[in-house]
């Protein structure tokens, strides 16, 4: 027997003893196993060329996507208002996978609500759910905004939120003047970036154009601030507390919209914060006077965008801005919006991470990356690379649709060290194994799905994207701004440097590279 | 220590009633007197709960609960190794669920084994319009084509499958006889169909007895003379090892365990278990309806028991080995014997600093009673208890062999009312699951998730009791639980009376 009260073995060590590894030999027999030759055959076969032309030609399949589900962007939206608890219509199995998996990634709560739809709602609709729903949770849990979303079962039966709402109005569930603002956010369409991109236009709409009929537009009066918009982000604690930042340096005026960087970040004191910070309703309702509105990911704000300016305001976009180039654009555009100059501070933390590129990029340069993950992160790290001397040779976006691929063509194109690069939309984690066989890489960029591809291909992972469960407390620093940038060059000089000592570690064999000095 | 330990039964009733009424004033009238219902204090002699379950939960009160599919694909079928499971409809289901379960299993990832991969036919907006079923045929051609070495496949609906007609089983069955009587498994555990992930184990219950038990040989069959001593663990999800650190101790006293159901478990060992003598059941709520199944058409009869704890390993143990002969008896006897050093040290390291200590739990399946004996065996009482989806057969079974007088019986809590719960009872831990842990732990209240061992296991058999006291110690015992408040301000309204 192993186990022992002194040192306690849990899952890492106690299976490896003989004699739990006679029980699961034994255990094999039951299981009526595959021939072990077999097995490596097909395994091997799986690493050719051959097997990545079969999986490209994949037409219904999706193996390991890297997406999720509109309603989550909803979510991840909505709470990032005062107040703010977002009430997704449909079956409630739903809302507890959203929670799950913010959760797991940000290690905070994620409060949101259900209208806990099953088959007689299928049969006549959801409106008593919703009528039920609006009361009690205005009741419970008090909040000064509810923003309704919607799974794809309300989407299917077909469930039409406005008139939802306003029933549920004129029932009492809610005071008529209480802000419900609604989204639909189908699952079948899109992915959580569309979802959060609908919702937030769903509650600027709201505030905007009338309150869904019962209160005046509001009349546009242009003052001299800057409206923000993050888009979907598992850095969205670190990166919107860094814009703002930078905006303060800069003195402008501003508002973040859907500033969820406070409620995923919420101190152990004592107290549990169902909401904290966020976007004031008042505010939200003002950012239609601001001067210009900045998406920070293009791909996050589509319909959000394009709304933004039909009520006269500037729009700019980026996509996920990261490193030198992107991040003097963004500096750039907002002192030009804005008419405010650059600080020398800002200068200042510009030429530090210049100083740290030149220090470390020896490292760095020709080295071929592959990365994976929503359409935006793939660009603004792909542009990263590129500005460093490295090759983004595989850049895979799941939820990437053609224009994004044309744009990212066009980027790789701009570098010498995008030739012979290749960007995928549409395609999944499947895919980006048997390019990691066929066309291997030196290092991996995606998020913790990525170690499974670490596993197979023994490609090493830089775990930068969404969602990261398995390393904690990366999100509460930005990658965003110049910091941002030498954040984002150490996560992969680390991993760099870590690959080069494993490399070289064997004594008397390999180790006569193993420097104390790199 | 916490207030509970301090009063008599009659105050600690009196004081959890009031608790009760005073959360109740929330709700809008309909809401409190449907919630009222589901909430109760536990007294002594009673042969259930005395609360309501099963029922449909209430919108927008943040129930904890999930889905029929989270029940069927998360739960049941899931973990089922050298079977491709699909997610089929769109893409947020397989995500959200794609890994977080720790079913652990052993066998070449991708090639011939397949838990941990997110297979799903990501339905777009075409498909919900012209229906799916043309996409699942294609989807299982392209399994075969990629994946040759799977055993079988199996459909696990998402919700709008039920909703727009597609006739999955139609498909299933072409595609079977196509690739000569392949087993293709169709289950219709829509999200949207019962009240809670209940309904989706039954459901997937049903699929097996359906398509597995009810099919011609196939030809994965395995090949094994039967012994006297053949018996199958049901219900054990082989969370962290779970069903590992179980069947060593089975094996131990002398039975041959020829299936697992489901972790780590094959096709070849669900179809052999009609040959088992005995199943014997951990997961009562999520695989009674099999073993009922198994009982009637096979003749098999079915324990339950319950591997937490020195004190219930043994009594199961021995309840288990009464369905054998002395053989097997005895090798019960020297099992426990074996494992009493253990489970000595084990309690006199542990239990010094966890005696006395109150825990509230609210989890699903069975832990919210099988693990009550594990934390007694520790000094720890269970103050508060409830289940995610229990029905009335889980409550008679609390009530009549796990709770004191006096718990607090929570049905389906929601968000408000364990946190009220909480602040009041101030239990030195809570044991729930991800979307409570922060909550609670944000209030200063030490936290284990009891779904997945908050990513450590095995907690079954006596090999896991060490670990269940272990982290049981170290979160109790953690000091930043007495550093939660800055010292230049005042004490911690919720807890820190408890820590000090």
């Amino acid at each position: 027997m192993a186990q022992s009260a002194e040192h306690v073995l849990d899952h890492l060590e106690l299976f490896r003893g003989p004699e739990y590894q006679q029980m699961l030999a034994k255990k094999k027999i039951f299981e009526n196993p595959r021939d072990p030759a077999e097995v490596e055959r097909i395994k091997e076969w799986t690493k050719t060329s051959e097997y990545r032309e079969k999986n490209f030609a994949r037409e219904a399949l999706a193996v390991n996507p890297a997406k999720a589900c509109q309603p989550l962007g909803a979510v991840f939206a909505s709470v990032g208002f005062e107040g703010t608890l977002p009430f997704v219509h449909g079956s409630q199995g739903c809302v507890a996978y959203y929670r799950s998996h913010l959760s797991r990634h940000f290690k905070e709560p994620s409060s949101c609500v259900s209208s806990s739809m099953t088959e007689d709602a299928a049969v006549f609709g959801g409106l008593n759910n919703m009528i039920d729903g609006l009361a009690n949770s205005y009741n419970m849990y008090k909040p000064k905004m509810i923003a309704v979303s919607t799974t794809c079962m309300a989407e299917v039966i077909g469930d039409d939120l406005n008139a939802f709402i306003k029933t549920s109005k004129e029932k009492g569930s809610v005071p008529a003047d209480f802000d419900v603002p609604f989204a639909h956010t189908p699952a079948f369409v899109g992915s959580h970036v569309t979802g959060y991109d609908n919702a937030l236009k769903g509650i600027l709409e709201h505030f905007w154009d009338g309150k869904a009929g019962t209160a005046p537009k509001l009349q546009r009066k242009q003052n001299g601030a800057i409206n923000i918009i993050g888009g979907f982000d598992g850095y969205t604690v670190g990166n919107l507390r860094e814009i703002k930042r930078i905006l303060a340096l800069m003195d402008i005026q501003y508002t973040i919209l859907a500033d969820n960087s406070e409620v995923f970040d919420t101190p152990t004191d004592g107290e549990f914060r169902m909401y904290d910070g966020g976007t004031t309703l008042e505010d939200a309702a003002n950012a239609v006077h601001a001067k210009a509105t900045i998406s920070m990911q293009q791909w996050c704000t589509e319909k959000t965008l394009p709304f933004v300016a039909e009520h006269g305001q500037d729009v700019v976009s980026f996509n996920y801005p990261v490193g030198l180039s992107a991040t003097d654009d963004f500096i750039l555009a907002l002192s030009r919006i804005s008419g405010k100059e650059i600080p020398e501070q800002l200068a200042r933390e510009r030429g530090r991470l210049v100083d740290a590129i030149a220090d470390s990029s020896a490292h760095i340069h020709g080295k071929k990356f592959a990365i994976y993950g929503d359409p935006d992160l793939c660009y603004g790290l792909a542009a990263f690379l590129l500005e460093l001397g490295a090759e983004p040779t595989h850049v895979l976006s799941t939820n990437g649709n053609k224009a994004w691929h044309e744009k990212m063509q066009m980027l790789l194109a701009s570098s010498p060290f995008g030739q012979g690069c290749q960007a995928y939309p549409g395609r999944d984690l499947w895919h980006m194994r048997s390019l990691l066989f066929t066309e291997p890489v030196d290092f991996l960029i995606g998020n913790t799905y990525g170690k499974y591809l670490e596993r197979d291909t023994g490609t090493p992972l830089i775990r930068i994207g969404f969602p990261v469960f398995d390393r904690h407390h990366h999100h509460r620093s930005p990658l965003w701004g110049y910091q941002g940038g030498l954040n984002v060059l150490v996560k992969i000089l680390d991993k760099i440097f870590d690959e080069i000592d494993k490399k070289t570690n064997v004594l008397g064999k390999t180790d006569y590279s193993f420097d104390i000095i790199r | 220590m916490s207030l509970a330990t301090t009063q008599s039964i009659a105050e600690i009733r009196a004081r959890n009633k009031e608790l009760i009424e005073e959360v109740l004033k929330v709700y809008p009238e309909k809401t409190a007197k449907r919630r009222a219902k589901h909430l109760n204090v536990h007294q002594a002699g009673k042969s259930d709960c005395g609360v309501k379950s099963n029922v449909k939960s209430i919108p927008g009160v943040m129930t904890i609960r999930g889905c029929a599919y989270a029940g069927s694909k998360g739960v049941v079928w899931g973990p089922i190794k050298d079977m491709v499971h699909i997610s089929h409809g769109p893409v947020g289901c397989g995500q959200y669920s794609w890994g977080s379960r720790r079913n652990y299993y052993v066998g070449t990832t991708g090639v011939d084994s397949f838990v941990t991969l997110q297979f799903t036919s990501d339905f777009q907006e075409k498909d919900i319009v012209f229906g799916g079923d043309k996409k699942l045929a294609k989807i299982l051609d392209e399994i075969q084509e990629l994946f040759p070495l799977n055993n079988g496949i199996t459909i696990q609906s998402e919700c709008p499958i039920g909703l727009i007609g597609d006739d999955i089983e139609a498909v299933s069955r072409a595609k079977s006889k196509e690739y000569g009587g392949k087993t293709i498994v169709p289950v219709r555990c829509e999200g949207f169909r019962g009240v809670s992930q209940s309904l989706g184990h039954h459901i997937a219950n049903d699929a097996v007895r359906d398509w597995i038990f009810d099919q011609p040989e196939s030809d994965s069959k395995p090949r094994f003379e039967p012994t006297p001593y053949d018996v199958a663990i049901i219900g054990d999800y082989n969370i962290g090892g779970d069903a590992w650190s179980s069947r060593i101790l089975l094996e131990e006293m002398g039975l041959r365990v020829i299936a697992q159901w489901s972790g780590d478990g094959s096709l070849a060992e669900l179809e052999a278990t009609p040959k088992a003598k005995l199943n014997i059941l951990h997961c009562y709520r999520s695989m009674n309806y099999i073993s009922r199944h198994m009982e009637e058409k096979f003749g098999i009869p079915w324990c339950e028991y319950n591997f937490f704890g020195p004190s219930k390993i043994a009594e199961s143990l021995r309840k288990i080995a009464g369905y054998f002969d002395d053989k097997i008896k005895e090798g019960a006897e020297r099992v426990i014997e074996k494992y009493q050093p253990l489970v000595n040290a084990v309690v006199a390291k542990y239990r010094p600093r966890l005696e006395g200590k109150t825990v509230m739990l609210y989890v699903g399946g069975l832990r919210p009673r099988h693990v009550i004996g594990a934390y007694e065996d520790l000094g720890m009482e269970v103050i508060g208890t409830g289940y995610e989806f229990g029905h009335n057969d889980d409550y008679q079974r609390t009530a009549q062999h796990y709770v004191k007088d006096g718990t607090l019986i929570y049905d389906d809590v929601n968000g408000y009312e364990f946190e009220r719960f909480v602040e009041k009872l101030q239990p030195d831990l809570v044991g729930s699951g991800i979307k409570e842990k922060y909550v609670f732990q944000k209030m200063g209240v030490p936290f284990r998730q009891m779904h997945s061992w908050d990513y450590s296991g095995p907690y079954h058999g006596y090999d896991g009791f060490a670990i269940f006291a272990r982290d049981m110690d170290m979160a109790i015992n953690s000091p930043v639980w007495k550093k939660t408040k800055a010292p230049w301000k005042e004490a911690s309204r919720t807890k820190l009376l408890a820590a000090e």
